[in-house]
């Protein structure tokens, strides 16, 4: 049965589209079949972030228009065969969207694939809300700072209650945390949340934590995701998030800081 | 009171006038801007839908007779029925209003008194039939956090057994109980009960309030922050009390 992850946060600029990027990567990898659609439309980057910008020949508004079909829409990507991308449409805006419309394709999507990562826009306005109405699980992403957790314990109650689960009384949608942007140092100095006060403040299961880190800026910019990066300490944190969502044990890391001298010289970046 | 003579034979009569208190809301009207009240309704029932589906009520015009605001009870009815309300009388009408609720099927209660109205000797005779008052003591037990953004409306008590993050707001006409950390808005006796306490496991909320005395976050002491208290209404004064008492 295929399943519909939502990559979601409130609040813009914490990692949303970098995060939906690698773990849609990271489970193609792992050889389940899998699509990523960009539902941030008229400000679309999952192209530029998956490297595929100069391949979009039709788009999202496209197939739910009619005016093009799923597969003449979907892009496979160049690194792995196992992953596909729906771009946004640049030139529209998110009422171009429907839920009706949203629902088809996403319908038309589970029949052959088996995780659909769905990238949320910013905000809760109707493209955050038709990206998240018929996830079966959400990945709430959220850096260490109180208006970001503050926006992200917002998206949970519209998770919910607005959802489809919710509106037809099925098991509530899952939610996992994933926490971004994470710098122990900076933690240590108070000048970010620590990861107990992110999850005593949204009481929600922990997926992960992503470090700071240069490497992500660096993949954006070569339109590879993060998690192909495999020496990179952001790339490890995908990894280890895709694998404890598909069940496997992954002891946390990156949450503290590097204590020893030694390690600081010695260990990953 | 008047009795059928035709008996079934159990010797049970058929039929029987009896007399009995029911606790009906009332609602009062201070405007004849009928879009106005067509908005507010919903809003008010979009609180509780379950609550206020096929509510019965009284309509109370009054205020908006005072104020001289002539409010056309056909189109009134309309509205409130469309809402998922059913209006079961009037007070307070002219006689015009009072003509077009009769026409319409809905009876007229006096000002004074609704309950004695068909029976004012009952008055002074307890209640024969105590069992069929009508009290809404429902209790609303939630289990899942309640969210920022989120809010919470409860006829009775309100039970909470996870967090209430800030910018949640939780209501309730009686108690509020949160066995957890309470950090957004809580309302007790939010109807005026000012026997309503509220009771919570870890204080940190950004407002507290009983029958609408309130204190904001940052007027709660930092001596009863952090920890399981109670909070209630004493002389109008509200009282935060540690729920652990140390002797």
């Amino acid at each position: 049965m295929a399943r519909i992850i939502v990559v979601t946060s409130g609040k813009g600029g914490v990692g949303k589209t970098t995060t939906s990027a690698a773990i849609a990567m990271g489970l193609a990898k792992r050889g389940h079949k899998t699509a990523v659609i960009d539902f941030d439309v008229g400000l679309r980057n999952l192209d530029l972030i998956m490297g595929c910008e100069r391949r979009v020949v039709y788009d999202f508004v496209n197939v739910i228009n009619g005016e093009a079909t799923l597969n003449q829409a979907l892009i496979r990507d160049k690194n792995c065969n196992q992953l596909y991308i729906l771009p946004a449409s640049q030139t529209r805006d998110k009422d171009a969207l429907s839920q009706e419309g949203v629902g088809k394709i996403l319908d038309e999507l589970k029949k052959d694939f088996k995780y659909i990562v769905c990238d949320s826009p910013a905000g809760i306005e109707k493209g955050a809300h038709l990206a998240m109405y018929y996830a079966d699980d959400a990945f709430i992403v959220t850096n260490p700072e109180v208006s970001s957790v503050r926006d992200s314990d917002r998206m949970l109650g519209i998770l919910s209650s607005k959802s489809r689960r919710a509106e037809q009384n099925e098991e509530p949608i899952k939610e996992y945390l994933l926490l971004s942007r994470y710098s122990p140092d900076r933690v240590k100095l108070g000048e970010m949340l620590s990861v107990e006060d992110v999850q005593d403040i949204l009481s929600l299961h922990l997926l992960g934590v992503i470090p700071e880190s240069k490497s992500v800026l660096n993949a954006s910019n070569s339109g590879m995701p993060v998690i192909l990066d495999e020496k990179s300490d952001a790339g490890q944190a995908y990894a280890d998030i895709v694998d404890r969502y598909l069940g496997e044990e992954r002891p946390h890391r990156f949450i503290d800081e590097d204590k020893g001298f030694f390690r600081k010289l010695f260990g990953v970046k | 009171m008047s009795k059928n003579s035709n008996e079934t034979p159990n010797a049970l009569p058929i039929l029987e006038f009896k007399s009995s208190n029911f606790s009906v809301p009332v609602l009062a009207l201070s405007s004849n801007d009928l879009i106005a009240i067509q908005q507010q309704l919903q809003e008010k029932t979009s609180l509780a839908p379950e609550f206020f589906k096929n509510l019965p009520l009284v309509i109370d015009l009054q205020i908006s007779n005072k104020l001289n605001c002539n409010i056309d009870i056909a189109a009134l009815t309309t509205i409130i029925r469309k809402t998922g309300l059913l209006p079961i009388g009037l007070r307070g009408g002219n006689k015009q209003q009072n003509k077009q609720a009769l026409d319409l099927l809905i009876p007229i209660y006096s000002v004074n008194n609704v309950a004695t109205v068909e029976d004012p000797q009952k008055q002074q005779t307890p209640n024969p039939t105590p069992e069929t008052v009508i009290r809404d003591t429902s209790t609303m037990l939630i289990t899942q956090p309640i969210r920022s953004g989120q809010r919470i409306y409860a006829t009775g008590d309100l039970i909470i057994m996870a967090q209430v993050s800030s910018g949640a707001e939780i209501m309730a006409e009686g108690n509020i109980h949160v066995y957890n950390t309470l950090r957004g808005r809580a309302s007790a006796g939010i109807q005026g009960n000012t026997d309503a306490r509220i009771f919570c496991f870890d204080l940190q909320a950004e407002l507290i309030s009983v029958a609408g005395n309130y204190k904001v976050s940052e007027d709660i002491e930092a001596s009863v922050r952090n920890k399981p208290v109670q909070i209630y209404l004493q002389n109008q004064a509200l009282i935060i009390q540690d729920l652990i008492q140390h002797h």
